[in-house]
């Protein structure tokens, strides 16, 4: 955003301290929107006929760096792009990118179907909720209209999240806009060869689009010529490759890019970056490896899937550095679960808002039917924890009582390192839980990780 | 009024001229099929219906007859009560048909280099003859003036890899055992597989045996291992304890003792145990310090001073560990905190500019990494444990490279084999000409 003290924002507000949008002063709510946790339109007086210039002025000045897109309709829709920072330290990484997985028109119906269906029940449960997977990708890999319009019916059938539809050749696309063009799908790509036609579809179907060059002077001149035409939805690709000096042509691109849009403030290339870490499966076609097959073979894996870790490997290593630096929209080829799982977690840990530890509220929890003789637990309130412990008690059928102790949302480790957690603040929870009017014991039980021994050594001294 | 649409084709409207006895009207020609349709409860006309049924000049008149007609008919339009004359309408803004510019407008893509004060110190690790070790070569980390691999500078050394082997057999995860099964028993023959065969640039030995509540291996016996090690491999070496903060100072004194001159690294400082002990030594028989905190910027700050004042360690010989959260739990924390310090260090902060070392084995405390299957039902398939747990290393471990770490202690061959190539080609130093492809045509080809 174009400013950074709370007072900049301020100048604009109403000023009233009508308290309507729950804090307590103006400037207080100036203070919310600098940091991005409140939104202009939850002040009711600014919306205001009265106030239109200060309200439009405030919304250019508080607009990401970045711009956000917004692809799919309803509730399935999802947010691409809306950063302000370069390291997540100076504030937090706002809009996690979804992960888009690939089916293709040369895939038979029942193909399609179970890996849109794989990829929108998946779900795994983290601090308290479920990760999931948020979009399809339809690659033509026939060029042929109907036969994509057709696979693009099959997914519209299947389900509501939203698609990015995939092909070099314009008559695909459209076949394809027909279909779902009112769902708002995101539309890949425009070339220099070919992006007179795609504008001719941005403008009659009114969709977002990627822009792809893997040369920066092209993809710039392609940015600025649709900006021109005023096209702004614009995601750009800067093209993802799969090994040695090609890879880190695109490390760095995507650096310059994220560097010149947020730090230089170039107007020109302020707009979401794609990763398409599936470049892989191009390069494993090439032969190339990331492992000895040894190696692959000592691990012991299930047999029939050594030959896909191969390229499944490189996808998931280059897609988890670009959750990283600094892709908005990642589209994926595999959909092997033990790629999955490290990746969504990653993005999880990277989008966590580094200013506000993920907690749970401090008190103490049942689980199951406890009784007087039942078992006390204690652990942080540190959402990770607390559900690791929580759970491992529920699933294995254990009544005892859960004391979760106030250490503000900082893990075991951490929280004794800074003195969040020690023997005093356990001895406050055991007090206000009123734990022992319930129990007719005096044995308080703490995980027993190996590492936690000199945890409890410190307690004692304490 | 009906619930069924009212569509008026121009057959009907001649009908209902015919029907209110108007022979014709003034000024208007009807050309083509021209077909109004009317929502019966709809409020009023929309926008998009006013254009659609505006195309022409022409039309634009005709329809404000018709809402006349209409609304002596009893349709309202416009929500207007069916007396009150209807507002004279504004002619639609005629919106000119697309057509895209010409030609591409040519721009130049430029961006600035970032710049910084301060350079990461330089750490050597390993002695040869001629400095008055036995090593084969010496490993040289740090000295960088950017963020790891951007393309604002080169960086003089490339990140290593340390490979763990413990003095004793010790439990292991399932897509790890298979690797080490026939050498557990000896950590020579341990310690010579990572360096032979898993690409080790070093490798670790860890003195586990000697923690008190295990096997308690006396200090003396424990550290013979060093000697047998620094015969068995001619990498420089990592020396680490068991982590029984009473015990290592002790431990890691007498291993450092026996290891006079190799200029090993000790692992490690930390301030829950004696740390003044253990970097004292360090620093009397030649070797390198690891000061550990753990994720608290200022803590590292406070021991890397004391390691520096009070110790008088020089400060080509500090290699600092501000810890490593595995990815799942809490490698959020460690990411920003090395980041964070690597900044630091590079805008001169003198007190957290010396080369990282992360424990990235630490991802195998993730359940993620070795459980067969997840413990809740409603969870989707985790996959299999053998092909998931490495990645959680790799992945665990090039986040913490993209923060800026410079030596990595592993635990898996295949994420030493992946990190190493990764780093590596983010480095440039990776050619790769054979594997070159061509994605203009992406999307029909993988």
């Amino acid at each position: 955003m174009k400013i950074q003290s709370p007072l900049e924002a301020y100048k604009y507000l109403p000023g009233t301290n009508c308290k309507e949008c729950g804090e307590e002063t103006c400037m207080a709510f100036a203070s919310k929107l600098i940091d991005r946790s409140r939104k202009l339109e939850e002040c009711k007086e600014i919306l205001d006929e009265s106030y239109k210039d200060e309200y439009e002025e405030l919304t250019g000045l508080l607009a990401p760096e970045i711009k956000e897109i917004t692809v799919g309709t309803g509730e399935k829709a999802v947010k691409i792009g809306g950063e302000d920072v370069i390291y997540r330290h100076e504030l937090t990484f706002f809009d996690a990118p979804p992960f888009a997985y690939d089916v293709t028109d040369a895939m038979d119906e029942k193909e399609i179907v179970d890996r849109v269906n794989y990829v929108q029940n998946y779900k795994k449960f983290y601090v308290g909720n479920f990760l999931t997977l948020e979009m399809i990708a339809i690659r033509s890999v026939s060029d042929d209209p109907k036969k994509f319009s057709s696979c693009v019916r099959k997914v519209a059938e299947t389900t509501e999240i939203p698609v990015v539809l995939m092909s070099f050749n314009p008559d695909v696309l459209e076949a394809g806009l027909k279909v779902i063009s009112e769902r708002r799908p995101l539309i890949y790509a425009a070339t220099v060869d070919n992006w007179q036609r795609i504008a001719e579809l941005v403008d009659k179907y009114k969709v977002p689009v990627v822009l792809f060059s893997p040369d920066l002077d092209k993809l710039s001149s392609l940015v600025k010529t649709f900006l021109e035409m005023g096209m702004e939805d614009l995601v750009l690709d800067p093209g993802t490759y799969a090994s040695g000096k090609q890879l880190k042509g695109t490390f760095d691109r995507f650096i310059k890019l994220r560097r010149s849009g947020i730090k230089e403030g170039n107007r020109d290339i302020t707009f979401p970056l794609m990763c398409i870490p599936m470049q892989t499966f191009l390069a494993n076609k090439k032969g190339y490896k990331p492992l000895p097959d040894e190696l692959i073979k000592t691990l012991g894996g299930p047999e029939d899937g050594r030959e896909l870790y191969q390229p499944v490997l490189s996808e998931t290593t280059i897609g988890n550095i670009s959750i990283i630096k600094y892709a908005d929209i990642v589209v994926w080829h595999n959909i092997e679960a033990y790629s999955i799982l490290p990746s969504i977690h990653l993005r999880f840990n990277i989008y966590t808002d580094p200013r506000t530890p993920v907690s749970v509220e401090p008190i103490m929890r049942e689980v199951g039917h406890p009784d007087e003789n039942s078992p006390v637990f204690f652990t942080t309130n540190f959402a990770l924890t607390y559900f690791t412990v929580f759970n491992d008690l529920d699933s294995n059928g254990i009544d005892s009582y859960l004391l979760v102790v106030d250490t503000a949302g900082i893990g075991v480790q951490s929280a004794i390192a800074g003195g969040q957690l020690n023997a005093g603040k356990i001895k406050d929870a055991v007090e206000e839980s009123k734990v022992k009017e319930k129990v007719k014991h005096n044995t308080l039980i703490h995980r027993g990780m190996p590492q936690d021994l000199w945890v409890m050594s410190r307690m004692r001294q304490v | 009024m009906s619930n069924e649409k009212n569509i008026l084709t121009v057959k009907g409207v001649q009908e209902l001229l015919e029907k209110l006895q108007i022979d014709e009207l003034k000024d208007v020609t009807i050309e083509g099929d021209l077909e109004i349709e009317i929502e019966p409860s709809a409020a009023g006309v929309t926008p998009e219906m006013m254009r659609s049924i505006t195309v022409a000049n022409e039309t634009r008149q005709l329809l404000q007859h018709f809402k006349n007609l209409l609304g002596m008919e009893g349709i309202s339009v416009l929500g207007a009560p069916t007396v009150q004359p209807v507002a004279p309408i504004k002619p639609a803004p005629i919106i000119a048909k697309f057509s895209p510019l010409g030609k591409l407008i040519e721009r130049k893509f430029n961006v600035k280099k970032d710049e910084w004060k301060s350079k990461i110190e330089e750490v050597t690790l390993g002695a040869t003859r001629a400095d008055g070790g036995t090593r084969g070569h010496t490993i040289t980390i740090g000295g960088e003036v950017c963020m790891p691999f951007y393309p604002d500078a080169p960086a003089p050394h490339r990140p290593i890899v340390v490979l763990d082997t413990f003095d004793e057999p010790i439990p292991l995860a399932k897509a790890v055992k298979g690797f080490y099964g026939d050498v557990m028993e000896d950590p020579c023959d341990w310690a010579r597989k990572n360096v032979k065969e898993f690409g080790a640039d070093m490798i670790t030995i860890h003195l586990h045996s000697t923690h008190p509540l295990e096997k308690n291996t006396p200090t003396k016996e424990a550290v013979r291992t060093i000697e047998d090690i620094l015969q068995a491999v001619d990498v420089p070496i990592v020396i680490g304890g068991s982590g029984d903060p009473t015990k290592d100072p002790e431990v890691l004194e007498a291993a450092a003792e026996v290891a006079d001159g190799e200029r090993c690294m000790i692992a490690s400082a930390n301030l829950d145990m004696d740390w003044e002990r253990i970097a004292n030594a360090a620093k009397k028989y030649g070797h390198n310090i690891l000061s550990w905190t753990s994720l608290d910027m200022n803590n590292q700050r406070e021991l890397d001073r004391k390691i520096m004042k009070i110790v008088g360690m020089p400060r080509d010989r500090i290699i600092i560990d501000p810890t490593t959260a595995a990815l799942g739990y809490g490698l959020d924390y460690a990411y920003t905190n090395m980041e964070r310090i690597k900044i630091a260090g590079l805008k001169g902060d003198d007190e957290l500019n010396f080369p990282m070392s992360s424990g990235t084995t630490n991802a195998w405390g993730a359940r993620e990494a070795w459980m067969k299957e997840s413990p809740m039902s409603e969870d989707s398939d985790w996959g299999a444990r053998e092909y998931r747990g490495p990645l959680w290393e790799v992945i665990t471990g090039m986040t913490l490279a993209i923060a800026g770490v410079n030596m990595f202690m592993m635990m898996g061959p295949i994420a030493v084999h992946v990190l190493k190539n990764m780093t590596q080609t983010l480095m440039g130093l990776v050619e790769d000409k054979d594997h070159e492809i061509d994605i203009s045509n992406w999307i029909r080809e993988v």
